[in-house]
């Protein structure tokens, strides 16, 4: 390649929030119903049906656009996005197109050469499709409108990144923000959170933009770094060979790394917006603004700084217990129970990550309860449970969430704390191994382990080792 | 005045509006829609400068509903009216996404 | 006097008094659709046995004292093209041609709770686009005046119906003047409220920002009381206006003194029949001598109101039926190729011609390119006529007019150059760009004694400006 090349990416980011309902009738959202059992004939364009604005779902964009500094557009309105597709079952899509509820704003992600800042162009609100189900033996497909009608926000930035990492680091960001805000919880691999990328490449010092193309159907975010790879190379070959780039809608392959065009003379991808006649516009007003900024929970930054203020846990604990809002959660919420926060910081960085890690897991699949967690760290701070038992029950914790006095009970795990009975144990241990007695009374300290190694081993790990440690002193 | 309206532009707008037109069909839409566009030209004698484009009349705002799940399980009604359903779902022609 | 000599209200009392009984009203009823309806198709759909079923239990409640309003017992005729529950609708159309709709209508509703028996659905031009109701897939209907001649459209119908006896009262949908034309040319009541007072929900939308229910009737009294019944605060519908002046029967007074009535020189002028305009000045005439103040007035503008509206309309027509794609409900064609095979034919085989051309034209000028010239054009003229109509209402109370610039066209005679058809909206279609509410109630007759309608129009929530004065006409040429 004999041309140095910039990629420029910008991203369209659908969101579904967390209502309870949808944005237009009164349909739970709820995952893993029946097909069209969340279904009204509002959602399934029943003729003579009417939609009516879920004032949550407004909240909810506003709540982003004021996390993300937008601004809020305070005269807005729904548009009609018509094209025809079975999964939409108007033929229509109500849609922001003209006026968007919030516009102009930006994030700051950690970039290469220090915090950059990436333009979000503007957030609009919009319904979800249906989904379709292909038959594997008709020649037909089935649709189920359980998701029609679901509330999404659309994120589009400005062509403000140029690499994939800034592309990952950016979406994170957002999803950041957005669980902290309790608008989503932002699942690329479930759908909750979806990215299109925009991409073209220019030479480098080039003032004008390439052609873009837009790449659709990336579900993680190892397949948005391969995508924008392999089109950036695309792009390239195309250019250094002569041919021009083809505006379009490309389709990614995660399984066989290529993206194809979408490309149908049925799809004439003129939408022709206008104004939805059966919705009023929205007027927002400073009053409303506010109220919503003083509901605004703690973002990430803020929380941070509290931790490290408030609980004196290390700025590095902090950066990542807060990188997942749910085990800041459970940071905090096990630290209102009483706990030690650095105990409990401990916990999560250490032990909770190890398992997750094992468990090939993300920390927003945490499933334990602060509660039990919490528990634990009592019986260990009141000397019921020595840290190895400790190590076992906390597995547990994790993996079924059991309660620990409970279980410590039940499978007898209390720390043993009867000296005279140890006394009978170490003895016999002291008695059995000599050349140990030997080597510490010669001055090697370390052999003392050994001891108690065999003593724990003699007790099933329930012994008190500090208790241990002491006999052995005076026996030896 | 006077539109003149292509094969192509005929074409185009029943894409757009999934209708198929015979020839004869596209013959009369384009004289139509010729003589409708070249009615509605008449609005170009109007200065609308400055002027707001209206599409709702009253200034009705917010309207809401709240957040409360308010509907059940209603399948049997969607799918009363379905021309071809298929377990519980809506059949149609195959879609390659 | 027979029972369908009764108005809808005077029929109530009669039903309350015990001297008829609602199955009576609903024999009466059924025996003049079999003797007349064969002439004039008012009806897609008529319901003997639900009638019959629904009188024996609106009876039994009248008589448990459980329903007691000024309707309650009266067969109704619902327009085709608004949602019953269980009851074919068909908006006249092929594509709806099975459909059994699982809810009804918010207006219906209303009707039902005041112990409204539903005769049957009525036809319309397919959609609600037409003034003839001739763009039916279900046949034409003729003006029982003079069977050779259109009920008029989209309500024709409902009008025909009510101006026939097969029903007492009806419920049409006014989009561009779809009840007051034909209430006009058949000769009886019809009425377009306020824009948001009666709710959408449930019918089935042709243009969505222009689309009101409203009453047909046979006097002005029927009108307002029915108005009454079907108007209410919908929170299904994001438009639906919550008003607390629907007490629209107490403007059912006999006085128009020192009310102010314009009426439009535009509306007088090159177009309109002599013989229409020689009853509307008439009308006027009477309305003076009870008191009023009439003035002519330059409204303006009112050349415009067509090329506005059929943007508008069809740009929302276009839009709202793309719905109907042979998936989810309705006609799907039989054999098709592909997705996008099945969408055109379904479509090119269930919509007739006028509601194709419609769906062309509004598509047309919503691609891209067009926008802004043609529909966004047409969004600032109707901001004008709206302000054209709120300075005429600065000063005066009712504007005065014709409803058409002639009587009832032959059938047949209006279909052929579709501009011309438009323009017989002229008078009727800028309220529905403004919102305004308006009635029209016969003034006369032609040399061919064919209805003349006189149309009052009122500011918006001004009902009762025009029922007062329409009742007060009424009244004076009884």
């Amino acid at each position: 390649m004999s041309k140095e090349y910039e990629t420029v990416i910008g991203l369209e980011v659908h969101v579904e929030l967390a209502t309870k309902t949808k944005i237009f009738c009164g349909c739970s959202t709820a995952f893993g119903a029946e097909p069209n059992a969340h279904t009204c004939p509002v959602c399934t364009g029943m003729p003579g049906s009417l939609p009516v604005l879920n004032k949550q779902v407004v909240e909810y964009a506003m709540a982003v656009g004021i996390a993300t500094n937008c601004n809020i557009t305070q005269y807005c309105k729904f548009d009609r996005k018509n094209y025809f597709y079975p999964d939409n079952p108007q033929n229509y899509q109500i849609s922001q197109l003209y006026l968007p509820i919030c516009r102009d704003g930006y994030v700051e992600i950690k970039g290469e050469n220090g915090t950059k800042k990436v333009g979000i162009h503007e957030i609009h609100m919009e319904e979800d499709a249906g989904k379709l189900i292909h038959s594997e033996w008709d020649d037909c497909s089935m649709v189920d409108y359980n998701r029609s009608g679901v509330p999404l926000i659309e994120i589009v930035s400005e062509p403000d990144m140029r690499s994939a990492d800034e592309v990952i680091a950016y979406l994170d960001k957002l999803r950041l923000i957005i669980q902290y805000l309790g608008a989503s919880d932002c699942k690329l691999n479930e759908g909750s959170m979806r990215a299109d990328v925009n991409l073209s490449v220019r030479e480098v010092g080039a003032k004008e933009f390439g052609t873009r193309t837009e790449m659709k159907n990336l579900n993680s975010f190892k397949a948005i770094a391969r995508a924008i790879e392999n089109e950036r190379e695309r792009q390239i070959d195309l250019i250094e060979s002569g041919e021009a780039v083809v505006q379009e809608t490309r389709r990614w392959d995660d399984n066989k790394e290529y993206s194809y065009a979408m490309r149908s003379k049925e799809d004439a991808q003129d939408y022709r917006y206008f104004p939805e006649p059966d919705l009023v516009p929205i007027v927002i007003s400073d009053e409303w603004i506010d109220e919503v900024k003083s509901r605004q929970p703690e973002l990430r930054d803020e929380k941070m700084a509290r931790y490290e203020a408030d609980y004196k846990i290390p700025a590095y604990d902090a950066d990542i217990i807060t990188s997942s809002k749910k085990m800041a959660d459970i940071f905090e919420q096990t630290v209102e129970l009483g706990a030690n926060p650095k105990k409990v910081s401990n916990y999560l960085m250490g032990e909770t990550m190890r398992l997750l890690k094992e468990n090939d897991m993300d920390a927003d699949e945490i499933s334990f309860s602060p509660k039990n967690l919490a528990a634990l760290i009592k019986l260990i701070d009141a000397g019921t449970i020595n840290s190895s038992v400790a190590k076992e029950v906390f597995e547990k914790i994790f993996s079924d969430d059991i309660e620990p006095e409970k279980y410590v009970e039940e499978n007898g795990l209390k720390m043993d704390n009867d000296e005279d009975g140890l006394r009978k144990i170490i003895e016999e241990v002291v008695a059995a191994n000599p050349q140990s007695v030997e080597d510490y009374r010669n001055g090697k300290e370390k052999a003392i382990g050994f001891l108690v190694g065999q003593t724990m081993k003699a007790t099933k790990g329930k012994a008190n080792p500090g208790i241990i440690n002491k006999i052995l002193k005076e026996l030896l | 005045m006077a539109n003149v309206i292509s094969d192509e532009t005929i074409d185009y707008v029943g894409i757009l509006a999934k209708l198929e037109l015979s020839d004869e069909e596209k013959e009369n839409a384009k004289k139509d829609m010729e003589s409708m566009l070249d009615y509605i030209d008449k609005l170009n004698e109007l200065d609308t400068a400055g002027v707001e484009p209206m599409s709702h009349v009253f200034p009705v705002n917010n309207v809401f509903r709240e957040d409360v799940v308010t509907n059940d399980d209603d399948r049997e009604n969607i799918l009363k009216n379905a021309p071809e359903e298929q377990n519980g779902m809506f059949q149609v022609p195959k879609t390659f996404d | 006097m027979g029972i369908l000599d009764f108005t809808a209200v005077e029929l109530a009392e009669k039903i309350k008094s015990k001297e008829v009984s609602v199955r009576e009203a609903v024999d009466a009823v059924l025996e003049q659709i079999d003797k007349t309806e064969e002439n004039y198709n008012c009806y897609v759909t008529v319901d003997r046995e639900g009638a019959i079923k629904k009188a024996e239990e609106v009876q039994k409640k009248i008589d448990a004292g459980e329903i007691d309003g000024p309707l309650a017992g009266v067969p109704v005729a619902i327009k085709d093209n608004m949602c019953t529950e269980g009851l074919l609708t068909t908006c006249s159309s092929k594509i709806l041609g099975n459909f059994i709709p699982t809810f009804s209508s918010e207006a219906v509703l209303n009707l039902e709770k005041a112990g409204a028996v539903i005769i049957g659905k009525t036809n319309m031009d397919e959609f609600a686009m037409g003034s003839t109701t001739e763009t039916s897939a279900y046949g034409v209907t003729r003006n029982p005046r003079n069977p050779e001649h259109v009920p008029g459209g989209s309500s024709g119908g409902s009008a025909a119906a009510v101006a026939a006896n097969e029903c007492f009262y009806a419920l049409g949908s006014d989009t561009g003047g779809s009840i007051r034309q034909p209430a006009g040319y058949c000769g009886v009541v019809g009425m377009k409220p306020t824009y948001s007072t009666v709710s959408r929900y449930g019918l089935i939308a042709y243009g969505s920002s222009l689309d009101q229910i409203g009453p047909l009737s046979k006097d002005v009294r029927d009108c307002a009381t029915i108005l009454e019944v079907i108007a209410s605060h919908d929170p299904k519908d994001s438009t639906s206006v919550k008003r607390d002046d629907t007490d629209f029967t107490s403007a059912l007074v006999e006085d128009v003194k020192g009310m102010k009535i314009g009426i439009p020189k535009d509306y007088l002028g090159e177009g309109l029949d002599p013989e229409v305009r020689d009853a509307v000045l008439k009308a006027a005439e009477v309305l003076k001598d009870k008191g009023a103040i009439i003035e002519e007035f330059d409204l303006g503008l009112v050349e415009y109101a067509i090329p506005a509206y059929y943007t508008i309309a069809a740009a929302e027509a276009s839009s709202n039926l793309e719905r109907f794609d042979g998936i989810k409900y309705g006609y799907r064609t039989e054999e098709f190729t592909d997705l996008h095979n099945m969408y055109k034919k379904t479509r090119s085989e269930g919509f007739g011609p006028e509601v194709k051309r419609r769906i062309m034209l509004g598509s047309f000028v919503l691609s891209s390119g067009y926008y802004d010239a043609y529909y966004l054009k047409a969004l600032r003229v109707k901001a004008l006529i709206k302000k054209a109509f709120d300075d005429a209402f600065a000063k005066y109370d009712v504007i005065l007019g014709p409803v058409a610039p002639t009587t009832a066209p032959k059938l047949g005679e209006s279909l052929s150059d579709p501009i011309k058809m438009y323009l017989g909206d002229i008078y009727t279609i800028s309220l529905n760009l403004a919102g305004l509410p308006g009635i029209c109630l016969p003034c006369g007759e032609d040399s061919n004694g064919l209805p003349i309608g006189l149309q009052l129009i009122g500011d918006c929530f001004k009902e009762k400006n025009i029922i007062r004065a329409a009742f007060t006409y009424e009244q004076s040429v009884k």
